[in-house]
């Protein structure tokens, strides 16, 4: 579990145990080998267990309490006994240690193929889906898959054994005895279903309770400044107050139950073996019932609770592992991101892009964008953008400007199909983006996004993270293109400067510049700017236009900005408002019209 | 450890001395099963004597279900204590962050506090449990079977003294072991974590650039490395059972061929062997348990450690010596900074973010601060909070140094839109009211039209009443901003900071919200940090910081005559207006 992220949620049944465990047994192994050798060791372990039980019963009988002084006899069946236990021990640690590498083996492949699948997934399953909710299926489920296929599934298979192994042993020993047990275990059982169903009610009320403390504890802490600033440092404490004591009363009682069955059940045992001495004395003295059994006996009832006691464990242990995997293969059974282009773009040479024909000849690429009457909706029925038509040709600088919400980012989102269209369509150089291989459509975009995004490496590392192959004078002369090159080399170790994905020893700012740098070295053919700078002050940012310029000389740019300052000199500025575009001109033209981007321009001003 | 239990175990002291005083007398019980059973086999049934089979069996039973009330109220009362406990001990630490200045919360860091509130508190709480019921009993058993042991044969016995030895140094070294091998695990499990964090976090950035594959190479070495330290451990870890089996077999065989030998020369009788076999096990689970235990222990001493950096350290921000009793000056809302320098301790590079800076804004003024990233204008409307304490220099509030006023009537007299907008899980109202608990309907309508926020308020569904989710991540910025404005001004300050908090604001509605805070905050100073001219331009003076003093002050009109770095600011966001 990451630091700072806390656990919800609860103990939930699985829906379809049966395929979803036949599929997690693919994962273990494909072949049949393996299990069946696992099967051996554990008919194998259980076997030696009990059999070497019985052995003690001939030794007590033909040896120890016979009367004759047959040390040798004893001795030698004392090395039959040890040898058997060896056996056992062997089998034991086969087992496990199959199961182990089996077990990791095909959790690592479980996870691995997630994360693949979570690769293909398209950007609205992420809009859905909170992180916290998809880190979960990789540590907890993916973890109580392990532990279950590692332990608690061999482990209930040999508990199930070993109850009928010893229930046989008792039958075979003394019917009439089995008889007194029968109702000790009968009894047992019950302690197991009722207090495991209350232990289980409890726990998760005390579940949902530490979801609620743990919850709060999160956001108090991470909003500590703010409770700080409106000296609200009392009710925060009174509000923990009040939660934490409701988890508290859940946790003990949830405690209690779960705590309260080894003794119950232990003890039960303890009865069943005072009755079974009882009885057994009764029968040895009455019919003759021989000590060997008895003594015999009163080890297996002593042993028999432990695997029903293991079992209702275990049973818990898997079946939230099972639920686990219901949860894991259901992401995985989510329907991929769609592309079916076939054509395809590749990088020429520097900064020559080329679209390659399926007959394999070269076109250059001019970077001509059309939309055409497009239309979409992120939830069906309810309608972003209304019939959007624009056109971005080669070299010129689109900006978009509107209100927050009004579908600005929307629209950039649909060029490099992050969302597909409703209605209407998008071309690239007059092929429809849809016709395009998605990785060499994107490829080919350039963004910068608002949230700027680092991943845990040296600052050249996040540099390079636009085109892996860039030399580390590229990523320098990047750099200098976002002006961010005096920043870093300010840096403590500069380039070589190890920055953490939240960026937490950067400035927003300094994010932004370094974001600005990565999509300099991906040196596309066309680029998006989503309120790229919107936290650097204009005073950097104008230092950083001369090179964004060079950049993008003979490029198509996208901008979405919220100040006005950063767009006056597009070629085209496209007002959008309630997912239409209510204007669009050049800066000059559209004060003239004295519409809304006139006014938003003025706004500025209107106090005066 | 042991001085954290103690003193946070208050309101439970009874149960956690119960519940090892019910232990022992359940251990008691359930040792003398074995010796009455040896009784029945020993005497009863040679004697042939059924009615005294059946008193023997009746004292069993009696036993039996006497350990067992024993045990429940072992469990019950080691769960109160535990849970009670942890409960007292989370308090403890809430309430103890709750008086960490800015400063602190830095140095420990949100995510870390948070980690030590939930983990680690469940860690102790766990190991009370455990410790309450296994310290006790294992320890117990072990003891008392083994005296018992001795008495009943203590040639027979001679056999703990090799078995206990070899397993105790077995659980130890494999113990070692993997302890440093878990670690290994931990750390590439917080990487795998850290890897797949970031590419849900960052799945626009990895989408954009095309680097699924990358990151699947990533993720794969992540994995991998992962499944190897798993791997180490774990064929370790399944090797301590079978052992454990062959060690506690080891002996039973042992004692039944020597025992048996002692029975069939008539020196031990076979009850008592049987009774010895049954003692014998119980003690080497015991020497297991233990060892298991002890090992949790040392592990939860880091947890137990980190809790009490936290419940130990002391905030670097109290109320000074004299506050409660100090005159407050009426409240004007006059600010002055007298030679403040500063710098921050806990991170940072080291140099100072402001050196010397003098300024004294009048009652009622409105002044803004502008300048570039990093220059340190959070940081100087910080300290006038004490959000932290300037390292040289005063700030005073209405004439007196705000570190002689009481924190929480420094705090009420200023408002303040931090950077960061963050609301909480409520409803709007509820977010609001942190402003003034006891605000009325009129002085909630009231702010949130000062603010512009009325109008999307009342659109929302339930308007007032809708609940923000995760701190209003149904709201877009600006939305978010324009909240947490209405929710400073529902406090009525004296001082009134805005933090660059209408950066997501649009040019009108920013000039909206300014013109009801020249219309209805006529008295209240107001200190505003912004990028935009057009923000600044009708401030009574502007305040431009670079690097780390104040480089120049006065009007728009003022500064754009005479100040080079303004001028360019200006330049900058004026260029191709068609005036």
């Amino acid at each position: 579990m990451p630091p700072g992220r806390v656990p919800r949620g609860g103990y939930q049944k699985p829906q379809n145990m049966g395929k979803t465990l036949r599929r997690l047994i693919g994962y273990l192994t494909k072949s049949p080998l393996p299990l069946a050798l696992v099967l051996t060791c554990l008919l194998c372990s259980v076997g030696t267990n009990l059999a070497g039980t019985y052995l003690m019963r001939g030794i007590i009988n033909d040896f120890i309490w016979s009367g004759c002084t047959d040390y040798a006899g004893l001795g030698s069946s004392i090395l039959k006994l040890i040898g058997i236990y060896l056996l056992g021990c062997l089998a034991t640690y086969g087992q496990s240690a199959v199961m182990v590498r089996l077990a990791q083996k095909g959790v690592n492949k479980l996870r691995y193929d997630l994360f693949d699948k979570l690769q293909k997934l398209p950007l609205s399953y992420f809009d859905r889906h909170p992180h916290g909710e998809l880190m979960s299926r990789f540590t907890n489920d993916a973890d109580n898959v392990q532990t279950a296929l590692e332990q608690s599934m061999v482990s209930m298979i040999s508990s199930c054994l070993m109850f009928v192994g010893l229930v046989v042993m008792m039958l075979v020993i003394n019917w009439k005895l089995f008889l007194v047990t029968v109702v000790v275990l009968a009894l047992t059982m019950a302690v197991f279903k009722v207090l495991g169903g209350k232990s289980r009610k409890y726990y998760q009320a005390q579940q949902a309770a530490l979801g609620e403390v743990n919850g709060n504890i999160q956001e108090m802490i991470e909003g500590l400044k703010v409770v700080k600033a409106f000296t609200h440092e009392e009710q925060a404490k009174a509000d923990f107050q009040r939660l934490n004591e409701t988890y508290r009363d859940a946790a003990q009682k949830a405690n209690f139950y779960s705590t309260t069955i080894m003794p119950i059940s232990g003890n039960l045992m303890n009865v069943s073996y005072a009755l079974t001495a009882c009885f057994g004395g009764v029968l040895a003295v009455l019919q003759g019932f021989d000590l060997g059994g008895m003594i015999i006996y009163l080890n297996l009832a002593r042993q028999v609770g432990q695997p029903l006691n293991q079992i209702s464990q275990q049973m818990t242990a898997v079946l939230s592992a099972l639920a686990g995997a219901e949860r894991i293969f259901a992401v995985m059974d989510t329907p991929p991101e769609v592309d079916e282009g076939k054509v395809h773009l590749t990088r020429v040479s520097g900064r020559e892009w080329a679209w390659k024909k399926e007959d394999g000849t070269l076109v250059p690429l001019k970077g001509d964008v059309r939309f055409e009457n497009v239309d979409f909706s992120y939830v069906p029925g309810k309608r972003i953008l209304h019939g959007i038509s624009l056109y971005a040709t080669p070299g010129q600088k689109i900006a978009f400007v509107g209100s927050t919400g009004a579908g600005k980012t929307t629209i950039t989102n649909l060029i490099n199909r992050f969302y597909e269209l409703e209605g209407g369509r998008i071309t690239y150089d007059g092929i429809d983006v849809r016709d395009i291989a998605k990785d060499d459509l994107r490829a080919s975009l350039g963004m910068v996004l608002q949230d700027t995004h680092l991943f845990t490496g040296t600052v050249m590392d996040n540099i390079r993270y636009g085109r892996l192959d860039a030399t580390d004078e590229e990523c320098i002369a990047a750099a200098k293109t976002a002006n961010a090159h005096s920043f870093i080399r300010r840096l403590p170790q500069g380039y070589q400067t190890v920055v953490t994905g939240d960026g937490a020893n950067l400035s927003q700012g300094q994010r932004q510049l370094l974001a600005i740098a990565r999509a300099a070295v991906a040196d596309p053919p066309v680029m998006i700017l989503d309120e790229a700078t919107s936290s650097i002050d204009t005073r950097t940012e104008k230092h950083i236009e001369a090179g964004m310029d060079a950049l993008m000389e003979g490029r198509t740019v996208f901008v979405i900005a919220h100040r006005l300052s950063t767009v006056r000199n597009s070629n085209c500025i496209v007002v959008i408002e309630n997912g239409q575009i209510e204007e669009k001109g050049d800066h000059a033209a559209l004060l003239e019209e004295k519409g809304r981007y006139y006014r938003l321009y003025t706004g500025q001003f209107q106090l005066s | 450890m042991l001085k954290l239990m103690r003193e946070h175990i208050k309101g439970y002291e009874k149960q956690a001395v119960l519940s090892p005083i019910l232990i022992v007398l359940e251990v008691i019980c359930e040792l003398l099963l074995p010796l009455i059973m040896a009784e029945i086999v020993d005497v009863a049934i040679p004697a042939g004597d059924v009615g005294y089979i059946f008193l023997l069996g009746a004292e069993m039973v009696a036993l039996a279900l006497a350990s067992m009330a024993c045990g429940v109220g072992a469990a019950k009362a080691a769960a109160f204590a535990s849970q009670g406990f942890g409960g007292n001990l989370r308090q403890a630490l809430f309430d103890k962050v709750q008086t960490f200045s800015f400063a602190d919360i830095d140095r420990f860091s949100s995510a870390s506090l948070i980690t030590r509130i939930t983990n680690d508190v469940n860690v102790m709480t766990m190991m009370l449990a455990m410790g309450l019921r296994m310290l006790i009993r294992a320890p117990m058993m072990l003891v008392t079977a083994l005296v018992v042991s001795i008495v009943l044969n203590a040639k027979l016995a001679m056999v703990l003294v090799v078995v206990i030895p070899v397993m105790t140094v077995i659980i130890a070294v494999v113990m070692k072991i993997c302890t440093r091998l878990f670690e290994i695990l931990q750390t590439k499990l917080d990487h795998l974590n850290n890897t797949l964090q970031e590419n849900l976090v960052a799945v626009r950035v990895v989408k954009a650039f095309v680097r699924e594959n990358h990151e699947r190479k990533k993720f794969k070495r992540a994995n991998d490395d992962l499944t190897q330290a798993g791997l180490s451990v774990g064929l370790r870890i399944v090797a301590i059972m079978p052992v454990m089996m062959l060690c506690m077999n080891g002996a039973l065989v042992a004692v039944l061929y020597f025992g048996g030998r002692m029975v069939m020369g008539g020196s031990f009788q076979l009850g008592d062997l049987q009774a010895f076999t049954g003692y014998i096990t119980q003690i080497l689970m015991s020497v297991m348990m233990v060892a298991m235990t002890l090992l949790q222990l040392s592990r939860s001493q880091a947890c137990a450690q980190r809790i009490n950096e936290v419940l130990e350290a002391t905030p670097d921000i109290q109320d000074g010596q004299n506050a409660q009793s100090a005159k407050l000056p009426a409240p004007k809302g006059k600010v002055e900074l007298r030679k403040v320098s500063f710098k921050y301790t806990a991170s940072g590079t080291g140099d100072d973010v402001l050196k010397d800076i003098d300024l004294t804004v009048e009652p009622g003024q409105f002044v803004a601060i502008v300048g570039g990233t990093g220059v340190g204008k959070s940081s100087l409307v910080n300290l006038i909070p004490r959000f932290y304490d300037p390292t040289g220099g005063q700030v005073l509030l209405d004439g007196m140094d705000v570190r002689d006023y009481p924190l929480d009537d420094l705090r009420a007299r200023i408002g303040m839109v931090l950077q960061n907008n963050v609301l909480f899980t409520g409803t709007v109202r509820e977010n609001l009211l942190w402003g003034k608990p006891d605000a009325t309907q009129e002085e909630l309508d009231r702010a949130a039209k000062d603010a512009q926020a009325y109008g999307f308020i009342m659109s929302l569904p339930q308007g007032y009443d809708t609940l923000l989710d995760q701190g209003g991540v149904n709201l877009s910025g600006g939305q978010k901003q324009r909240l947490c404005i209405a929710r400073a001004m529902l406090k009525q300050p004296a001082v009134l900071i805005l933090d660059d908090s209408t950066s997501a604001v649009d040019s009108a509605t920013e000039a909206a919200i300014r013109k009801s805070f020249r219309e209805n905050l006529k008295g209240t100073t107001v200190i505003m940090i912004a990028q935009r001219i057009s923000s600044v331009r009708y401030a009574d003076r502007i305040v431009i910081l670079e690097d780390d003093h104040i480089a120049g002050q006065g009007t728009h009109e003022e500064l754009l005559e005479n100040n080079a770095i303004y001028q360019e600011i200006y330049q900058s966001q004026q260029e191709g207006v068609s005036e």
